[in-house]
């Protein structure tokens, strides 16, 4: 028996059956993440304590809903008493004294945490080349990034060492790795997921949300990570469905909308062939094409590559080498404690977004850039209110194109943040938004976007799992397709 | 040439509230270092704030009792700027919707009573302190008043002299005080301010270059550091030069102030909404609930102990200035009958101690209950008002119960006409020279005779029956 490749279903189905035991199960994926210790998917192991809960599991089993099922944490979760560096250098050692609410939540569900995954330094990437701990490669291709920032969390999917990781989504980390990995990854609204032990990159846009191997696992894991939560106030206190229920439904009838103002110019062929023929899928489960307009969603890169910086200036001021994490050598004064310590400490990236966010606050700027960013977001939000009056949901590419090669982008950072063109939108509106693979292009997979309407994760994964049901992209893996 | 000078006060009041504004650890004063620090308060990463309703309900506090508009949506923005105390790299303030706007309060000057417009009170979080002289060669860092709640009260540029900003710092802490959102403590830095002054020749419409002192924390240092810089300005511009806009620090050891950033130098602070915060909203409900609960201010208790106890006005006055002297008044009261005597003696012998020992009255050793006593012991003859004095006196130094004092000394008056007819008795034939001289129309001599048996009974005979028994006796 193996767990490789296995859903969280089929684990959990392996252990009710009592074909694995819950250690294991865990000592399997200890032995999964050596033999892909090439991929650097992970920072932090948690290994005695993992299978110490496997071991009581199944000394005392437990019929909580993810019992057993091990799963990879993104290292921007605080997890108590283990390792956190949010994948950089400035926090190589800072070992928190409180877990994420995600963490609790997953964890009280039964959910093992094997490990922290790298990721880009701070959530500030595309290709997790940014990280501190070095570039995570694709199980799709030794040369080939993963995406980013939940590049760790996905790369550890993909190669089939976990069911499931968690991730977290500022303007498409969820969703972009979840594409060039070939697996399936879901934003939630904002607001759904506690952000409260969440290291901020941008709080407005942040969220956190699962990658998995199917949209139903997804769902499965959404029902334990989503909670309102006291201690954080932009924390929605709405009605949280079983997202399970309806992931049956017929899509007969229903409305996908499809972007008229998207700008494809720039993908190839082959990519908008498969985003096609995906559109042509949901016609034969019954969905409905429309055509809408979202005129303003050409200003969503310029317009997040404000926002976010903005928040992340403010937010990584923190991180100053008085209180934790990292402090530079023998500094001479004050000042240079703080300058030594932050730029010993941070990235390129990190610094660079750093100085933008700076810029576009001080005085003088904050009108033409933040508020002005301010005022297009809400006409972004606004464009969405009134397509999804029409649709149930939008679809559009997750990513202009599979996965490239590290170092391909060059020193040019525009073209990375491109990368996240059809992503950013759903977060500027604070709108659930899912990637789940749909083709294969030069064997290297490529995702769907698929986004909803406030609060409706259901309806997003109900399309999800329906395409699923009828097709077999997600059942791909590096290693042929799954049977 | 004469100059106008033009000052303008943040004060920074410490709300009295039992958890921080934005986290449940506590606000106690003088805990060990770094003992009330929770998460939040340390600014660890992932973690978020929650607003304090609580801090919210005494801004509002404040806002009606100085009639000001009361914003029922407010929020709060991020001030950006880097120090060791500051956990966050940033203090969350409310900056561009303050919960209170535009309000006003009366001021007693040398000139009369003046109105001073606020223009807004706004909350913040307060930073920690850096401790400078406990590690040789380094900084410590306590953040145990991080993330207190402040309100920043900002006046405008509506006070003209040294003494009048005193005025208004003292009607400032007066009322937040009375409407118990501030202890007033300044010594523990409850309340504190910055003063922006500038100059003006004398008619200019234009206002002159102002700088900013900061965090201040007595009346007196408010006044010596103005009137310093008031005269620097002066010397500054009558030599030719200009003043500079520049934050200066007041050094009170050498009653000077020095510079200690320009304008260049000052931070930018790079105001933005903070994202982790939705705006705070305040129901009418709630506001209904905190007008109905507003408690009595300084001038409703003035008119009310007039009108409804009779107290002279000058007394009126002095009891409702301060709350802890108009606390002190409430509850004896409520221990006696003779509610004017209360008023007579907080007003005379005690106000006398407490200006004496500088001090305020809940600083001393006198209780309610005790000075209820007290008075309750002279309106029943128990004592006389003089050895009354003495009995203070005593309760001042030590907190001793009245009647333990007066038991233990002998000092209850004697009441007994036939005791004070002996002892009158005797006073008259051991001085029959007075007596022929009073006779023979000496009638100031009477206060001897008076003396003399008041000597006899040490005090404590009762002067009124003393008085009826020696006319009696000297017909």
């Amino acid at each position: 028996m193996t767990v490789k490749y296995k859903t969280i279903k089929e684990i959990k189905q392996m252990i009710s059956q009592k074909e694995i035991s819950n250690k294991e199960i865990i000592e399997e994926v200890y032995k999964l993440i050596d033999e892909n210790s090439h991929l650097n998917a992970f920072i932090t192991l948690n290994k005695d304590r993992s299978i110490k809960k496997a071991e009581d599991l199944d000394n005392n089993p437990s019929d909580s809903s993810l019992a057993g099922i091990p799963i990879a944490q993104k290292d921007l979760f605080c997890t108590k008493g283990i390792r956190t560096t949010c994948g950089s250098k400035i926090l190589d050692n800072f070992i928190p004294p409180y877990s994420a609410t995600v963490i609790e939540n997953l964890e009280n569900a039964g959910c093992i945490s094997v490990g922290k995954t790298n990721m880009d330094e701070f959530a500030m990437g595309s290709s997790n080349e940014t990280s501190f701990f070095g570039n995570v490669h694709n199980p799709w291709g030794e040369k080939l990034v993963p995406g980013g920032s939940s590049g760790g969390s996905a790369s550890a999917v993909a190669a089939g060492i976990v069911p499931a990781a968690s991730g977290t989504d500022t303007g498409g980390s969820i969703r972009q790795p979840a594409s060039l990995c070939g697996i399936t990854g879901i934003k939630p609204t904002y607001g759904r997921v506690s952000r409260w032990g969440m290291i901020a990159f941008a709080s407005s846009l942040d969220q956190a949300g699962p990658m998995a191997r199917t949209a139903e696992d997804c769902a499965l894991l959404l029902n334990e990570m989503c909670s309102h939560d006291v201690k954080d106030t932009t924390s929605l206190d709405e009605n949280i469905p079983n997202f399970e229920d309806s992931i049956n439904e017929s899509l007969k009838g229903k409305k996908v909308g499809v972007v008229s103002d998207l700008d494809l110019s720039s993908l190839d062929n082959d990519v908008i062939g498969v985003y096609e023929n995906s559109l042509q899928e949901f016609v034969s489960l019954g969905a409905e094409l429309v055509d809408i307009s979202l005129p303003n969603l050409s200003l969503s890169v310029p317009t997040y590559y404000v926002v976010a910086p903005a928040e992340c200036s403010s937010n990584l001021s923190r991180f100053d080498g008085v209180k934790f994490g990292r402090r530079s050598e023998n500094p001479k004064d004050l000042e240079e404690l703080y300058v030594q310590t932050r730029s010993e400490g941070f990235g390129d990236e990190v610094k660079r977004r750093i100085l933008i966010g700076s810029y576009v606050l001080s005085a003088g700027y904050y009108d033409a850039y933040y508020k002005k960013a301010q005022q297009v977001r809400r006409l972004i939000k606004k464009d969405f209110d009134e397509a999804f009056s029409d649709v149930d949901v939008i679809m559009t590419p997750t990513t202009r194109g599979p996965a490239f090669e590290i170092g391909s982008k060059g020193s040019d950072p525009i073209q990375m943040y491109l990368e996240d063109l059809f992503t950013i939108s759903a977060n500027l509106a604070g709108l659930p938004a899912m990637s789940l693979p749909n083709g294969n292009i030069d064997n290297k997979p490529i995702g769907l976007q698929i986004i909803g309407n406030f609060l409706d994760e259901s309806t997003i994964l109900n399309f999800g799992h329906m395409y699923q049901r009828k097709t077999n992209w997600h059942m791909f893996t590096p290693e042929g397709v799954k049977q | 040439m004469s100059w106008e000078t033009v000052i303008g006060l943040e004060i920074h009041a410490q709300l009295s509230t039992k958890s921080k504004l934005f986290s449940g650890g506590s606000t106690e004063f003088g805990a060990e270092s770094n003992t009330h620090v929770d998460l939040v308060d340390m600014g660890l990463p992932g973690v978020l704030p929650v607003a304090n309703k609580e801090a919210f309900y005494k801004a509002i506090r404040f806002g009606l009792a100085t009639g000001a508009e009361i914003n029922q949506v407010s929020s709060f923005d991020r001030k950006n700027y880097f120090y060791p105390d500051l956990p966050k790299g940033y203090q969350i303030t409310q900056m561009t919707k303050p919960i209170v706007e535009k309000g006003s309060i009366k001021v007693l000057t040398d000139k009369g009573e003046k109105l001073i417009n606020i223009t807004r009170a706004h909350l913040e979080e307060d930073a920690g302190k850096s401790i400078h002289d406990l590690f040789e060669g380094e900084t410590g860092v306590d953040l145990n008043r991080a993330g207190t709640p402040l309100l920043e009260i900002v006046s405008e540029p509506e006070i003209s002299s040294a003494k009048e900003a005193v005025a208004y710092f003292k009607a400032i802490r007066q009322i937040v005080t009375f409407l118990d959102i501030c202890d007033g403590n300044m010594a523990q830095g409850s309340m504190r301010c910055d003063v922006n002054v500038s100059i003006k020749k004398s008619g200019d419409k234009e206002l002159g270059t102002r700088a900013e002192l900061k965090n201040i924390n007595s009346f007196k240092f408010i006044e010596k550091a103005i009137n310093y810089e008031i005269e620097r300005q002066i010397r500054v511009i009558e030599n030719g030069e200009s003043v500079v806009q520049e934050t200066r620090l007041y050094d009170s050891d050498k009653n000077e102030t020095r510079s200690m950033r320009s304008k260049e130098e000052a931070n930018d602070y790079r105001y933005f909404p903070c994202p982790d915060l939705l705006p705070v909203v305040i129901s009418d409900k709630e506001l209904q609930e905190i007008k109905d609960n507003l408690p009595e201010l300084p001038e409703e208790k003035e008119s009310r102990y007039i009108s409804e106890i009779g107290l002279e006005e000058s007394e009126a006055k002095i009891i409702s200035s301060s709350k802890t002297m108009a606390n002190m008044f409430e509850e004896a009261s409520s221990k006696t009958d003779d509610i004017k005597l209360v008023a007579k003696w907080l007003v005379g012998d005690i106000s006398a101690l407490l200006n004496k020992d500088n001090i305020e009255i809940d600083e001393s050793n006198l209780s309610p209950e005790n000075f209820g006593k007290l008075i309750e012991r002279i309106s029943d003859n128990t004592i006389s008002g003089k050895i009354a004095k003495s009995v203070l006196e005593e309760v001042w130094e030590n907190g001793s119960d009245v009647d333990e004092i007066i038991q233990t000394k002998g000092l209850i008056q004697i009441q007994d006409e036939s005791v004070l007819e002996d002892i009158a008795r005797k006073v008259i034939e051991s001085n029959s020279d007075q007596v022929a001289s009073y006779k023979s129309g000496k009638d100031k001599l009477f206060g001897f005779f008076v003396g003399q048996v008041m000597k006899e009974t040490q005090g404590k005979a009762n002067p009124k029956s003393v008085n009826e028994i020696l006319k009696k006796l000297l017909k």
